[in-house]
């Protein structure tokens, strides 16, 4: 125990040999004064080391991890391979990280002539070496002269593990959480004396939890007392995730006393009470993530709807056509300029503003203008269109899926709690609260939005007062088809970017209507947010495809007891 | 007095849809092959086809062009009825399907099922089937419709709603574990009433029931809207308010007509089955329902003849197109769809009514300058001015 507690000690190099190739200052010190690092050997030797040749004599090189990697030189068992790895991992030296890494990855080579190991690269016929310990270039050596140090699976375990101890003393904090973090699953009791060690020095609280954690889980392995494990199985519910749950369901199986059975399951009951609650938080998430694509699919509808009494049939299209600009923006920076790539998203946004909004313009101009008080002609000539659209996108761009990327700020994800967090769906999120936002903004603020409010609540008075109603539809057209085009840049990130992808959203888009209620924003925000978030809560239930049935179920019961939405406009003017 | 009642028109249509179903099969059987007059055996299922899509597209104009109800989901109705009669298609198939098992249908022996699930019970007698055929998609229809008209959801809600309808059945139908075969739908059929489902005689006496479910529903159709009813069903379509003011209840109106409306698609639904021997999810799609829509606004809303002569000329079109360049044809509907609406509000058979009563105002005008007063015109023909 004493050898072991004392291997994690930070070596003091004093007591090294002079060849240590990083002392130089020391080598300098020592050159010149021979004699004196005589008397100091012999009085540190006389003091240090008579307890330890004692014991095992071999602990006298234990302050030098140097010479112990010297010791990977000659042919060798697997067994004393083996032995040479924990005896580094005794050293506590975090420098031996550089060996132990390259031994595992079969770059650790000795010579045959005088059995010196290195880090050995290959060169064509030769061999780069470096020294194991600095990593500084030591010439080269012919191919036949260098022998590998042979490793198989269950050395390479013992390397990992060895580091895991190693980096727990490491100066950077991220590393010592890696590996109370890899010790935490790893569960090995012999580990139990390095981490309590290192939780005594350990001053960051985070990693501080991590190494109570990873102590807490090699005591469940070990054989230590049950009212001790008992004990630490409370740091495990607190910590609360599946890979604690499924060592307390270990320890509680395993458990004898009646005491420590009831501590492990009041502490699994903790932990499934953690996960229950995560995993609604998921749900929530994941509901809010779907809601605002329906927000971002349906806000443009609810306008032009709101204020045209029109729907567009052709309003998922507009948002196919906002993908498929996204994908000609890609195409056109991957060819020509690929530096911008980063910046892709921000570059189609604009873009697919306009041409959607201009697609949508002329069909208001074109058609739509044609056939005003006829609301159901309305919807059946936009339905053609929205046809033509999607046949004319099929032609040019082909039926297929086409590959649109997604930037390195829109990739992979993060973890809060228990909680999977993406980073597309975390920005889909913020932009379709910055999209809600500004189009509250232009409603309320401007002139424009003041007209189209007045247009919304009465078409006639507004134009007794003045205001171009028409002028005000095709604003309102090209605006919400805009907006559609907008919800494309984003939905490409998500989803596949082909001829059908505004098929997909239509029907949600107006059920977010219907259900939120015409000319009130806000009503279009509760609405897709609620439909998200009851669409995922059915879902672990009924399963996604019937739970989207159940909600259209819902809606069309509750259309019923609300014909005219959640946020229902008030006046006489509703019963036109 | 009933053919006066129900007007020439009427009589021309039915009669016409009883020749062909004497007819065309005639041609198809008894004429050689050579024969210049001969119909080819692959023709007659899909004139059959034609026809039980005319019958659908009057159903849909019965609510669509006399109460102004643009229905988005009446496929579903239709799809309803198919899958009543595929039902017992499958049953009539026995222990001849790929698993040989008398009484489930392949696909449930291929999911593993024990025993028929208690909805598949009795569609193993025809006039069990034939009732459903009718009852599922009535009871539907009524349910829904009671829903959405006593709470009086209309216009495009009520469009956007019958939509999702579809899209929900859609969905549902898609499911394998609903037990109506999932993706493939069913298909396989051998026998109707003991007659081998694929020979040429077969074939013709379906085509012939389906000219004659037509013909009848022309009648009934005919009949209602001549009435007082059909009179009531006008004014609720233009003044739904005034007609509740009046005393009426327009909600009945409708109740009724779109009832009445679903079972003739669940009718054309079970005849179309058997003739194209398959009936899948794909049929609920919404984007059926709403081609169906515009056969009836081709062929001129409210007319009675157009929904038929629309739905014909549509599908022919479709057939002809596809065959020569299928990728084109979205666009030729598409286009279908922003023409008939701009230029064509009235349909073709509504837009010939309209020049029809023009001249004939004119002539009268010219008469009256004459001096020669004659009475009125007996006109058969509603005036089709669109709703709202």
């Amino acid at each position: 125990m004493i050898g072991r507690s004392a291997l994690f000690k930070r070596p003091t190099s004093l007591a090294g040999p002079p060849d240590k190739p990083t002392d130089r200052g020391l080598a300098f010190m020592i050159r010149p004064m021979p004699w004196l690092l005589a008397l100091l050997a012999l009085l540190f030797g006389s003091l240090l080391s008579a307890p330890a040749t004692a014991q095992e004599p071999a602990t006298t090189a234990s302050g030098d991890p140097a010479a112990i990697v010297q010791k990977f030189g000659g042919k060798q068992s697997y067994d004393e391979t083996e032995a040479v790895i924990s005896e580094l991992a005794g050293t506590g030296d975090p420098a031996v990280a550089r060996p132990l890494r390259a031994l595992r990855d079969g770059d650790l080579y000795w010579r045959e002539g005088d059995q010196a190991v290195f880090i050995a690269t290959r060169d064509g016929d030769e061999y780069d070496l470096l020294d194991p310990m600095t990593g500084e270039t030591a010439g080269t050596a012919p191919r036949g002269e260098m022998e590998k140090v042979r490793v198989k699976n269950s050395i390479r375990n013992a390397v990992t593990l060895a580091l895991g101890s190693l980096t727990l003393r490491s100066d950077n904090p991220a590393q010592r959480l890696r590996a109370a973090q890899t010790l935490f699953s790893e569960a090995d009791p012999e580990m139990i004396a390095p981490l309590t060690e290192a939780i005594a020095a350990e001053e960051d609280p985070a990693v501080k939890t991590a190494m109570a954690e990873a102590r807490a889980s090699a005591i469940l392995a070990s054989d230590a007392p049950e009212a001790e494990k008992a004990e630490e199985a409370r740091i495990l519910a607190a910590r609360g995730d599946r890979e604690a749950l499924a060592m307390l369901s270990r320890f509680a199986d395993s458990a004898q006393t009646p005491e420590a059975r009831s501590a492990a399951l009041s502490a699994i009951a903790q932990v499934e009470n953690n996960i229950a609650f995560w995993n609604q938080a998921q749900n929530v998430w994941y509901g809010l993530s779907l809601g605002s694509v329906l927000l971002l699919a349906a806000i443009g509808l609810a306008i032009t709807f709101g204020v045209m009494g029109v729907i567009n049939m052709a309003h998922g299209e507009m948002v196919m056509l906002g993908a498929y600009t996204t994908f000609v923006v890609q195409e056109f920076i991957r060819t020509n300029v690929p530096g911008l790539f980063e910046w892709s998203l921000a570059i189609a946004l604009p873009l697919a503003f306009l041409v959607s909004g201009l697609v949508g313009l002329v069909m208001e101009r074109g058609l739509i203008r044609f056939l005003y008080g006829r609301p159901l002609e309305t919807l059946l000539a936009t339905f053609g269109v929205s046809l033509i659209l999607q046949q004319a996108v099929r032609t040019i761009f082909g039926p297929t899926n086409r590959e649109v990327g997604n930037p390195d700020w829109m990739s992979g994800a993060f973890e809060v709690g228990l909680m999977q967090v993406t980073w597309n769906r975390l920005w889909i999120i913020v932009f379709a609260i910055i999209v809600f936002v500004a189009l509250l903004a232009v409603l309320n603020k401007t002139s424009l939005g003041l007209q189209m409010r007045a247009v919304t609540q009465n078409r006639r008075m507004a134009s007794a007062m003045g205001i171009r109603t028409p002028w005000v539809d095709a604003m309102t057209f090209a605006l919400g088809s805009g907006i559609a085009g907008i919800a494309g840049v984003a939905l490409s990130q998500i989803d596949n970017v082909s001829p059908n992808l505004g098929q997909g959203y239509i029907i949600d888009s107006f059920m977010v209507v219907v259900f939120g209620g015409v000319g009130n924003l806000w009503g279009t925000l509760v609405g897709a947010m609620t439909l998200g978030v009851v669409n995922k809560f059915l879902e672990p239930f009924a399963g996604a495809v019937l739970g989207k049935i159940v909600v259209l179920v819902l809606i069309i019961l509750f259309i019923q007891k609300r014909p005219r939405g959640l946020f229902a406009q008030k006046g006489r003017f509703v019963d036109a | 007095m009933i053919i006066r009642y129900l007007g020439a028109r009427v009589w021309i249509l039915v009669a016409a849809l009883v020749a062909a179903a004497i007819l065309v099969p005639l041609a198809n059987l008894a004429l050689p092959a050579n024969h210049p007059l001969h119909v080819p055996s692959y023709l007659v299922p899909l004139i059959g086809k034609y026809v039980c899509y005319a019958m659908l597209a009057l159903a849909l104009d019965l609510v669509w062009g006399h109460l102004g109800i643009l229905s988005l989901g009446h496929g579903a109705f239709f799809a309803l009825g198919g899958y009543a009669m595929g039902m017992y298609l499958m049953r009539q198939i026995g222990a001849r399907g790929v698993y040989g098992n008398p009484e489930l249908p392949d696909f449930m022996v291929f999911l593993n099922w024990q025993e028929l699930p208690w909805y598949w019970y009795g569609f193993d007698q025809f006039w069990f089937a034939a009732l459903m055929v009718m009852v599922v998609p009535g009871l539907l229809g009524f349910v829904f419709g009671y829903f959405a008209f006593r709470s009086r959801v209309t216009g495009v809600y009520l469009s956007i709603i019958t939509q999702a309808m579809t899209y929900a059945l859609l969905l549902a139908f898609f499911r394998n574990d609903m037990g109506f075969g999932g993706n493939n739908g069913l298909t396989d059929f051998k026998d109707i009433l003991g007659y081998p489902i694929q020979a040429d005689t077969t074939r013709a006496a379906l085509f012939a029931a389906s000219c004659i479910a037509l013909a009848l529903a022309v009648l009934c159709v005919g009949a209602i809207i001549r009435s007082k009813l059909g009179d009531l069903m006008i004014a609720v379509r233009d003044a739904e308010s005034r007609t509740r003011f009046i005393g009426w209840r327009p909600e009945y109106v409708k109740l009724f007509a779109f009832t009445l409306s679903a079972v003739m698609a669940g009718i054309a639904g079970a005849l179309y089955v058997p003739q194209v021997g398959i009936i899948n999810p794909g049929e609920f799609a919404p984007v059926n329902s709403i081609e169906i829509v515009v056969w009836a606004a081709v062929g001129g809303r409210g007319t009675l003849l157009g929904p038929v002569i629309g739905a014909l000329l549509v599908n022919y079109g479709k057939s002809v197109f596809t065959g020569l360049a299928p990728e084109y044809w979205l666009f030729v509907l598409g286009g279908l769809f922003v023409v008939v609406t701009i230029f064509l509000p009235r349909g073709i058979v509504g837009t010939i009514d309209h020049g029809w009563d023009a001249l004939k105002a004119r002539r009268r005008a010219k008469n009256r300058e004459k001096g020669e007063s004659e009475g009125t015109g007996n006109d058969p023909n509603l005036a089709a001015s669109p709703a709202e």
